[in-house]
């Protein structure tokens, strides 16, 4: 974890009620002073290689109410929520639901913090669901690379996967598209971006 | 002409494999005076100990050698399966080549040879061996406890609850000890009074207990079962036997503004006091460095200053001139139980080896206090009637930090050991912080959380989790002031984070160390001490309450850093101990210890000077009429040790080591 130039000064005394902790409590039920450190989650994490934030370091800058670096971090959005972590927490804690209620919280509080890259992964990925039910891997990489600008970025692996069969070229619908609409304009209602 | 046995152990391959034990049996076989020599796999199994009897009754035995492991581990075996075929139990020995050669030697063929000088060696001593019988020595069954806190107050209670008399002596003017001063306990947070107490009134009222408070041990002789004691009674001013307690000369002393030990400086008391409401017994002392009627005594006023006491006195049971007072006890067995005090900052330390934390102050910020004056704060009968309150200004602290580990794994503050208690009593201070003070914030700076104990761990998450102590790992590096406040600059080692904060109050969780005066205790009960001065046990997992002298028992902190439990169960095994030692009228103990050959001793006493043990005593050698012939040495037979230092010394060699005479050393020694 990288440190700040300025020792973090507990003297604010943010009350216990309003830190971020208790709207993550709030939020999924899960009091964060739970967690012991222990770091099973992070030695766990398929994604840990990437973060700049391990699963633990997030929950531990949860304790300390660091909420800046925790929401400007692009860690909570590298958790693919395999659950590996919540699996295997001997606190019987559950990091996912918590990183995901961080996410959550950025996109209600400061969506702006999204990174461009992952942000667009989700509109791409989240466009090909409600259009076929399911993804459609040609449709969304153009739709990736478009929003996201990286062109070119992984052009060489294209000869491979379509060989392999990997990439169809026409999108196949499911059936019940329907009723994927109707989930998608519940969730719209229910919380308007 | 001797008919020594010889039997060699393979120890399976302990021995076996580094020593050819067939040739050892073969070549021992052939020494003079030895009639029967085997080799064995397992000696001291059931059939490997037949052999030795079968061999005795068969080969007519006077002597039995068993070459293999060290005697501390099988000599007592051997001499029982000798005793049981009728042979003498100190006509037995035992060459060590397992310890001695098979573990530390590679070279089969020189060990073979260093196997067999080893065990021709015991040969030749033992043709000179006398067959011995055991020594019994009576036991006075009474007991002496030292220290009247909860470990003393268990082991007294326990040894007389079984029908013994105990003698508890403390120095203090009432028993209770650290316990009486805590406001709750983990991990259950019931009220330290509320069980302790009634703990100290069963003391006072229990017929088979005498308390002897404002007392401390003057010296000690004897040995175990027989141990005498010189206690002083300090002097109270006092008429003990007068005072009813009714509380009036305290009540009208003028001199109010004495800080208050029991407090731990936070509160006061006056020059005649008892230390709390609840002392046991109740009964006032004087404190006459403190007391306006000797501070002018010293001074050379010849008018009486004060004597206020005495004049409200109804009962006349102040007593301005007592001097102290001592009394000797007969007592069977002794249990220390002296406890602790806390490590403090400060520059100046009572030992070269001890420093102080400069990097926090030495002690000088104010509102930086350690844990006993937070219990002190913390208990409704505290100086602030239980409301955590600042000492400086009253105020209430709002952001209160504990540390951990003050001076405790601290080499370079002299103490690497763990205090033990710490990680607990900081995790029950911010939960007893956060039922106080709701909205205050308890931050803990520990380096680990040492949570061992039943209920432990659960209690110190719960300080975590419900009471929102907000835990940072680290030791902080510097504590200034700032303003009213403590700046505390620290780092959480947890997410790298430095940290810095301005605290209302900083509670120290200070090093647990033995009391002051432990070693010079330690020596008059020739009791071992480590560096710190917490009294050794006699083998650290399996005689843990006994000490290396025969008789004296440990409990409580005085040991190591302990907590009430563990204390308590110290006390309660202490007990245990003692009742079963004097469940015998008499101890049997080995005869190997020095003796005197009358005829042939001077009375020089050179072997008086040099016994480590003091066991040598004078005898008066008188004729017939009475008259005094000549006074010579005699040997105590309950203290001597059989250390043989005497017999070494001894210039007309008349003070001999049974079982290590000078005949059978030489021979020995002539067999290699």
């Amino acid at each position: 974890m990288s440190t700040s130039s300025q020792p973090l000064a507990l003297s604010a005394g943010t009350p216990h009620n309003r830190s971020l902790s208790a709207q993550i409590l709030d939020v999924t039920g899960l009091d964060p002073a739970r967690c012991y450190q222990c770091g099973k989650c992070s030695a766990g994490c398929p994604m840990a290689s990437e973060m700049d934030l391990k699963t633990h370091e997030i929950i531990r800058l949860l304790q300390l109410d660091m909420r800046e670096r925790l929401l400007a971090s692009e860690s909570i959005w590298m958790c693919l929520t395999c659950e590996t972590c919540t699996t295997r927490c001997p606190n019987v804690f559950d990091p996912a639901a918590v990183i995901d209620a961080l996410r959550e919280i950025v996109l209600r509080e400061n969506p702006g913090l999204v990174p461009r890259r992952i942000s667009a992964f989700h509109s791409a990925f989240l466009d090909q669901i409600r259009a076929n039910g399911r993804v459609f891997e040609f449709g969304l990489v153009a739709s990736y690379k478009l929003r996201s600008g990286a062109l070119f970025a992984d052009v060489d692996s294209v000869p491979g996967m379509l060989a392999r069969g990997k990439l169809a070229l026409a999108p196949r619908r499911i059936e019940a598209i329907q009723d994927i609409r109707r989930i998608f304009e519940q969730c719209a209602m229910e919380r308007p971006r | 002409m001797s008919r020594i046995g010889v039997f060699i152990c393979h120890c399976g391959e302990n021995i076996g494999r580094t020593v050819d034990c067939a040739q050892v049996a073969q070549a021992m076989g052939e020494l003079p005076g030895v009639v029967h020599s085997v080799d064995y796999k397992y000696m001291c199994s059931d059939p490997g100990q037949a052999l030795i009897k079968q061999a005795i009754k068969e080969h007519n035995l006077d002597g039995v050698v068993v070459g293999a492991c060290s005697p501390h581990m099988h000599e007592k075996t051997f001499r029982k399966a000798a005793a049981a075929a009728g042979l003498n139990p100190y006509l037995c020995e035992m060459a060590n080549i397992r310890e001695h050669c098979s573990w530390i030697h590679e070279d089969r063929a020189e060990a073979t040879e260093k196997a067999k000088g080893l065990v021709r060696f015991i040969v030749e001593k033992i043709k000179y061996n006398r067959p011995l019988s055991n020594i019994f020595i009576p036991v006075n069954r009474r007991a002496l406890v030292i220290g009247g806190g909860i470990a003393g107050i268990q082991a007294a209670l326990d040894i007389a609850d079984g029908g013994r008399e105990v003698i508890l002596v403390e120095k203090e003017s009432s028993i209770g000890g650290h316990m009486s001063q805590l406001s709750e306990t983990f991990p259950t947070l019931d009220c330290s009074q509320c069980i302790l107490t009634p703990r100290m009134v069963e003391v006072a009222q229990h017929p088979r207990i005498k308390l002897l408070a404002y007392s401390e041990v003057e010296s000690v002789d004897g040995y175990i079962g027989n141990f005498e004691v010189k206690i002083r009674q300090k002097a109270r001013s006092i008429d003990v036997s007068k005072c009813n307690g009714c509380g009036e000369c305290t009540k009208n002393c003028p001199n109010k503004k004495i800080p208050s030990e029991f407090e731990q400086g936070l509160g006061f008391r006056t020059a005649i006091y008892v230390p709390f409401p609840q002392a046991v017994p109740n009964i006032p002392v004087l404190d006459r460095d403190n007391c306006a009627l000797f501070k002018g005594r010293a001074k050379g006023v010849k008018k009486q200053v004060c004597g206020k006491c005495a004049t409200v006195c109804g009962r006349r049971a102040i007593d301005f001139d007592q001097q102290d007072s001592f009394i000797t006890e007969k007592v069977g067995a002794i249990i220390v139980a002296t406890g602790y005090q806390l490590y403090w900052i400060g520059k100046e330390q009572e030992s070269e080896i001890l420093h102080g934390y400069g990097e926090y102050g030495y002690g000088t910020i104010p509102d930086v206090i350690d844990g006993l004056q937070f219990e002190r704060l913390a208990s409704a009968s505290g100086p602030t009637g239980g409301k955590i309150l600042r000492p400086s200004d009253g105020k209430e602290p709002k952001k209160i930090v504990f540390l951990q580990c003050i001076g405790s794994r601290d080499r370079a503050k002299g103490m690497e050991y763990c205090s033990k208690i710490c990680c607990m009593y900081v995790a029950k201070h911010t939960m007893l912080y956060h039922h106080k003070v709701h909205d205050g914030k308890a931050i803990v700076f520990y380096m680990d959380i040492r949570a061992g104990g039943k209920g432990y761990d659960e209690f110190v998450r719960r300080a975590i989790e419900e009471s929102h102590a907000l835990y940072l790992r680290g030791r902080v590096s510097s504590l200034t002031r700032n303003g009213d406040t403590i700046r505390v600059q620290g780092v959480d080692t947890l997410s790298g984070e430095p940290v810095s904060i301005d605290a209302d109050m900083v509670v120290l969780a200070t090093a647990m160390r033995p009391q002051p005066g432990i070693t010079s205790l330690a020596q008059k009960l020739s009791v071992s001490y480590d560096l710190h001065g917490f009294l050794n046990e006699a083998h650290p997992k399996l005689r843990p309450v006994e000490t290396n002298t025969a008789g004296i028992f440990v409990a409580g902190a005085c040991q190591a850093p302990r907590d009430i439990p563990d204390s308590v169960a110290m006390a309660s095994a202490t007990a245990s101990k003692v009742l079963g030692l004097f469940s015998n009228e008499q101890l049997e103990r080995e005869p190997l210890i020095a003796r005197v050959d009358r005829q042939t001793c001077t009375g020089c006493f050179h072997c008086e000077r040099v016994c480590p043990y003091g066991a040598v005593e004078r005898f008066e050698v008188k004729d017939r009429k009475g008259n005094l012939i000549k006074v010579i040495a005699e040997v105590n037979q309950g203290v001597c040790q059989g250390c043989g230092t005497c017999q070494a010394t001894c210039p007309s060699k008349s003070i001999e080591l049974d079982g290590f005479t000078d005949e059978q050393i030489f021979a020995a020694v002539n067999a290699l």
